[in-house]
């Protein structure tokens, strides 16, 4: 598939949770094979963003281009081409490790193999054949990372992705995000341990009240706002 | 992918993931079992009532349990927002819709056939015109799959789902109850030519209901 420079282009976009808007007017440019960290406060909005670039979520008013699809319009079209590692799975607790990551992958056209590779990728290859419902947290992160990457996606999108992990599993995250431009992925991620995700990222952006600010300046203002608590 | 494999693909998911939880053969089945047994016990004092009656209390008895394993198909795809992880498959409305209805349609006949084999044990029924029993059963299994599947992709996310979607499911089911009763009761009673104007009923049912559930069920499923 052809990848266009401009993977996500964001106008003015509003995006409502109920009758919340999530997101008030963001403005967003990302380029094919940036790998973008998204920082804020809690509720500032980056799920929000994540799942709006992801097609899960409809855009209220503005405009939201991703990967050549206008999410107005054609939100299947995004999906096709995103991988997501989100608080949730996305998993089934009755399927095997990979009989899930074997279900999306063959949904997105690919082959066994490709289901495989990603199992191997994230360390799960001796579990396959274990529930999900089976599986530790840290597990079933990385289950997921195996999901969004077996479909071999253009735009990966990771909320949290170092939370509930090990060093192991943080140490395959980290490859992942390291080798994102190498294999032709753009990626965004969503994170309150700015110092692991700012390794790898190429570009910051402030995420506060629905809005997106560039810049390490701008993240750096809310950066004590996202303090972990010890 | 095409539309039906894509379609295998959801049934095959979901029939996995019920052979798995073993949810329908150690719930719904009973349930349907219990039923059926309750009713015996209501009309137990007129044995011959029982017979006569058998062909409604047969499809309550499916139509009830059939709630639970519609309920079931849609609770797996609420746990760990699997529903999303089906949304971003990309996956065609269409062939979801046709996949769940699918794996719900499977689930239906091996309740039939138990709860059909408990009916003639329990409620001393003598098997006749076996053909239109079949033929009737057929597009009222569909129907009831198609109408539960679109009602159940309504109550996702909502809260009173468990609720909601007998609510809307019963009533829509009218022609599945009237029209299943009155093929079987006629085939029992052996008189099969009175039973083929309500299968050709049954079949309109299933095909109006498959028809707007397929065009409804992505739109539904988007807004869920």
């Amino acid at each position: 598939m052809r990848v266009p420079s401009r993977v996500i282009s964001l106008q003015s976009a509003v995006c409502l949770l109920g009758r919340f808007p999530a997101l008030a007017g963001a403005d967003l440019e990302v380029n094919a094979g940036d790998v973008v960290l998204l920082a804020g406060p809690n509720g500032a909005g980056k799920t929000t963003l994540l799942r709006l670039c992801a097609g899960l979520l409809a855009v209220r008013s503005g405009r939201a281009v991703v990967l050549g699809h206008d999410l107005a319009s054609d939100r299947r079209a995004v999906r096709r081409s995103v991988g997501m590692v989100g608080h949730e799975t996305f998993a089934y607790d009755d399927l095997t490790v990979s009989e899930n990551v074997r279900f999306a992958t063959r949904a997105a056209g690919r082959t066994r193999e490709d289901a495989d590779a990603a199992i191997v990728r994230v360390g799960l290859a001796e579990l396959t054949g274990v529930a999900h419902g089976r599986l530790s947290q840290g597990q079933r992160r990385r289950l997921s990372l195996a999901i969004a990457l077996a479909r071999d996606p253009r735009l990966l999108l990771l909320d949290e992705p170092h939370a509930g992990l090990d060093a192991e599993g943080r140490a395959v995250v980290d490859d992942v995000m390291a080798n994102a431009p190498t294999e032709g992925r753009t990626v965004l991620i969503a994170s309150h341990e700015v110092d692991l995700a700012r390794r790898f990222a190429t570009r910051e952006v402030a995420i506060v009240a629905g809005r997106a600010y560039e810049g390490r300046t701008a993240v750096a203002k809310v950066e004590p706002l996202m303090k972990v608590s010890p | 992918m095409s539309i039906l494999r894509s379609s295998l693909l959801v049934a095959g998911k979901d029939l996995r993931i019920e052979r798995r939880s073993r949810v329908a053969m150690q719930q719904v089945l009973p349930f349907g079992a219990i039923v059926l047994v309750l009713f015996a016990f209501a009309l137990d004092p007129d044995r011959g009532l029982l017979s006569r009656v058998a062909p409604g209390l047969f499809w309550t008895a499916v139509l009830l349990a059939a709630l639970l394993a519609v309920g079931r198909a849609f609770a797996v795809e609420e746990g760990n927002a699997a529903r999303d992880g089906l949304r971003l498959s990309g996956l065609d409305g269409i062939a979801i819709f046709f996949g769940k209805a699918v794996a719900i349609v499977v689930e239906l006949a091996v309740l039939e056939v138990v709860l059909g084999l408990g009916v003639v044990v329990l409620y001393d029924v003598e098997v006749h015109g076996l053909l239109l029993i079949v033929a009737a059963a057929i597009p009222a299994t569909i129907g009831l799959a198609a109408t539960g599947t679109v009602y159940g992709v309504l109550g996702l996310g909502v809260r009173a789902r468990e609720t909601l979607v007998p609510l809307l499911v019963l009533p829509a089911v009218t022609p599945v109850m009237l029209g299943g009763t009155q093929a079987f009761d006629a085939a029992l009673d052996g008189r099969p030519g009175d039973g083929w104007p309500w299968v050709q009923l049954l079949w309109a049912f299933a095909l109006l209901v498959v028809t707007l559930g397929a065009l409804a069920f992505g739109p539904l499923l988007e807004e869920s």
